[in-house]
């Protein structure tokens, strides 16, 4: 069975910080990775590749450099990695991005086999929005089943699944007929560990490059920013809180003078809460 | 699977290791390296300056495309007691070459960039892949590694350690023992983010010039230690270390010491208003000559950290690092060339080349000095002390005639550290230079 896991490379979300002045997001500097949602989507399909036989390729959209999560990919044990880029895909809201990798899914069904399963994760953590992958089915008509916590049976002769899905106030069982897409939900498996000859593999695959062109795409008015009707009206960052966070030196202090320090850091703000602890302690 | 065989198999993507691997692959060697972080640099800390002869020796064209910070023009010196120092400044418009011999560098950028340099030459790097064991056929022979990974064996001609300060592998294989705590140090750093502008005007920088600090005295609170700081476009590396059996005795603490020294009333108006975004520690070899491993063996060769190659005085390590990689890949190749095996026997043509190279003539030189500053404090303390109150009676004006300056300043040197002290220093000091 081929399996098709579609993932992102994202700046690391945790380090990522927006400029006070200007307002735009500061990426300099900040380490990328794969989007930690797809990996749950990359294990899961590896398992079903390990139980099923049959290959997995990962496909990403992104600027050339999106190649190493690719090779990583690569690492964990993916069979095959496509970089889908091109100048033309800059800029492209969720609209676009489920444009361009639908025919790139499409040109991959063509050249690697169909696959009856695409993979994503649940969403992105730099954009949040979980369209993607739902745009995805939309366009090519794969029947989708999203926020999967654990895929309970695949009758691949029978063409069918079936999947616990996590929903408000419980748990769905649901099943469907293939082509499936599946958005996974974090936690539900651990990334393996390549052995050392994934890792050769990794180091000496060659990713799959497409522009846009290579993809069989045409109408580069739906691609990018030209292709994107979402607009970004304005970036902030969130105001921070009335409280102010104080530092308290630890250098040099023993534990009593420390606390001392603590305390007396907490009443320089909250003078009331002394006198009510000061009026605790005389018994009144 | 069928097990890969390569004609060398590198440890560590660190400035040697990458020396050794590049070196080998241009000349159409087959090169497996194998780097425990997540990529080639994530582990690494250093100050960090780029000395560029070694650099050049490897990739002539590197400016072209390596990520460089600023081009050093001015070198501070300074001698530091609680509220002052003394320092040495040299500042050269000479400096402002067409292929500057300094730069300020950040290595997670640069180990990257060299890193990649490594690949499209052809070696074969896996990360994220530990070295847990050396390999050894029935005669002791180094034959390849044992790695964490599933599967994880690889064989090789050849293995060059790079594997850094720790050299885990080479311990655990019984190539050489631990670390001693008294010729380690133990050095931590901060990066402070800063706009351009303002590092430039604190600094009197224009464009990418750029200025180290290397700072010892009372910073180090009585141990065998020194501190930095060094300009890069938009940040400012600020870092400080002493030996690690001095830390153990004094029970003081790295980043105690980094917080004195930044408020230091010298540095910290270089630092105000700056953002500290990474903090860093790191062992450094200083063991020097005298501390030394064996350097090769049937089989093996050690570069780089490993093999103790780092000139504490001068500070310089990465510089030696990328030579003994270079070196190392160019003994390899050598022997390949003439078709004869990577026994103990051939592989002493290493050390027959490091010793024509600075590498060891330096260490050789400097070998006596890590023991005397270990066993000398007074350079740390009671010097820069004096050095600080005797610069401090010279330049007040106070009524004080001169010559009874000069009999103040000298009164106290005597006081400080009596004649015979003195002169001893200075003979003891003098012979451990030599």
């Amino acid at each position: 069975m081929h399996i098709v896991v579609c993932m992102k490379q994202v700046p690391d979300s945790a380090q990522i910080r927006v400029h006070p002045v200007t307002n735009t997001i500061m990426r300099q500097g900040v380490p990328t990775i794969i989007n930690p949602y797809d990996l749950f989507a990359l294990e899961e399909a590896l398992r079903l590749r390990d139980r099923l036989g049959g290959e997995v390729t990962v496909l990403t959209m992104g600027p050339p450099m999106a190649e190493d999560s690719l090779r990583k990919a690569l690492t964990f044990g993916a069979d095959r990695a496509v970089l889908l880029t091109d100048r033309a895909f800059a800029g492209s809201d969720t609209l676009a991005t489920s444009f361009a990798l639908a025919a790139a899914l499409d040109k991959v069904g063509r050249e690697f086999g169909v696959p009856p399963i695409v993979f994503t994760g649940k969403q992105t953590i730099d954009g949040d929005t979980a369209q993607v992958g739902p745009g995805i089915a939309k366009r090519l008509g794969l029947n989708q089943l999203t926020y999967v916590a654990r895929i309970a049976d695949l009758d691949p002769a029978a063409g069918t699944i079936t999947v616990e899905r996590r929903a408000e106030g419980g748990l769905q069982v649901l099943q469907t007929r293939l082509p499936v897409l599946i958005t996974m939900l974090e936690g539900v498996n651990e990334i393996r560990r390549g052995g050392l000859d994934d890792a050769y593999r990794a180091a000496r695959a060659q990713v799959v490059r497409w522009s846009a062109a290579d993809a069989g795409i045409t109408d580069l008015a739906s691609c990018g920013l030209k292709g994107s009707p979402t607009i970004v009206k304005k970036v902030f960052a969130p105001q921070g809180r009335a409280e102010q966070v104080r530092q308290v030196p630890t250098i040099d202090r023993s534990a009593d003078e420390l606390a001392a320090d603590v305390m007396a850091a907490i009443f320089q703000t909250q003078p009331a809460l002394e006198e009510d602890l000061l009026r605790f302690a005389a018994g009144q | 699977m069928i097990e890969e065989k390569f004609d060398a198999i590198v440890v560590g993507a660190g400035p040697s290791g990458n020396a050794a691997a590049y070196t080998m692959a241009k000349e159409g060697l087959k090169v497996l390296q194998l780097e425990r972080g997540e990529y080639p640099g994530s582990k690494n800390v250093q100050g960090a300056i780029l000395y560029a002869d070694a650099l050049e020796k490897i990739i002539p064209d590197f400016r072209e495309d390596a990520p460089l910070e600023r081009h050093v023009i001015e070198q501070r010196l300074w001698t530091m007691d609680d509220t002052s120092y003394v320092g040495m400044h040299y500042r050269s418009d000479d400096f402002n070459e067409e292929r500057p011999n300094r730069y300020t560098i950040i290595r997670a950028q640069f180990d990257k960039w060299f890193s990649g340099k490594v690949r499209e030459a052809g070696v074969v790097l896996l990360c994220e892949t530990t070295v847990t064991e050396l390999l050894r056929d029935t005669q002791g022979r180094v034959i390849g590694v044992r790695t964490d990974r599933e599967g994880g064996t690889a064989f090789a001609d050849v293995v060059i350690l790079g594997e850094g300060v720790n050299g885990l592998v080479g311990q655990r294989s019984g190539l050489r023992p631990e670390l001693k705590p008294e010729t380690v140090a133990l050095a931590v750093k901060e990066m402070h983010f800063l706009p351009r502008e303002v590092i430039e005007s604190r600094f009197n920088l224009k464009g990418n010039e750029g200025a180290v600090i290397e700072a010892m005295g009372t910073i180090t609170d009585g141990m065998t230690g020194t501190g930095f700081i060094y300009t890069n476009q938009e940040s400012i590396s600020i870092g400080i270390g002493c030996i690690v059996s001095d830390f153990a005795e004094s029970g003081r603490t790295p980043y105690g010491l980094l917080e004195a020294f930044k408020r230091h009333p010298s540095v910290r108006p270089l630092l105000e208003g700056s953002e500290c975004k990474e903090y860093a520690a790191h062992l450094i070899p200083e063991g020097g000559y005298n501390a030394m491993p064996e350097l090769f063996g049937d089989g093996w060769i050690v570069v780089g950290d490993a093999g103790q190659f780092v000139n504490a005085v001068h500070r310089e390590g990465s510089n030696l690092a990328m030579t003994t990689g270079r070196v190392a890949g160019e003994t390899v190749v050598w022997l390949k060339r003439r078709r004869e095996v990577a026994s103990k026997a051939n592989l002493a043509e290493y050390q027959r080349r490091l010793e024509a190279t600075f590498v060891m003539k330096d260490l050789k030189k400097y070998r006596r000095i890590p023991d005397f500053l270990h066993r000398n404090k007074q350079f740390f303390g009671v010097y820069p002390k004096l050095l600080s109150a005797a610069a401090q009676t010279w330049f007040r004006v106070d009524g004080v005639d001169k010559r009874a300056k000069e009999k103040q300043i000298f009164q106290s040197f005597r006081e400080g550290r009596t004649l015979p002290g003195l002169i001893g220093d200075a003979l003891k000091l003098a012979r451990s230079w030599r």
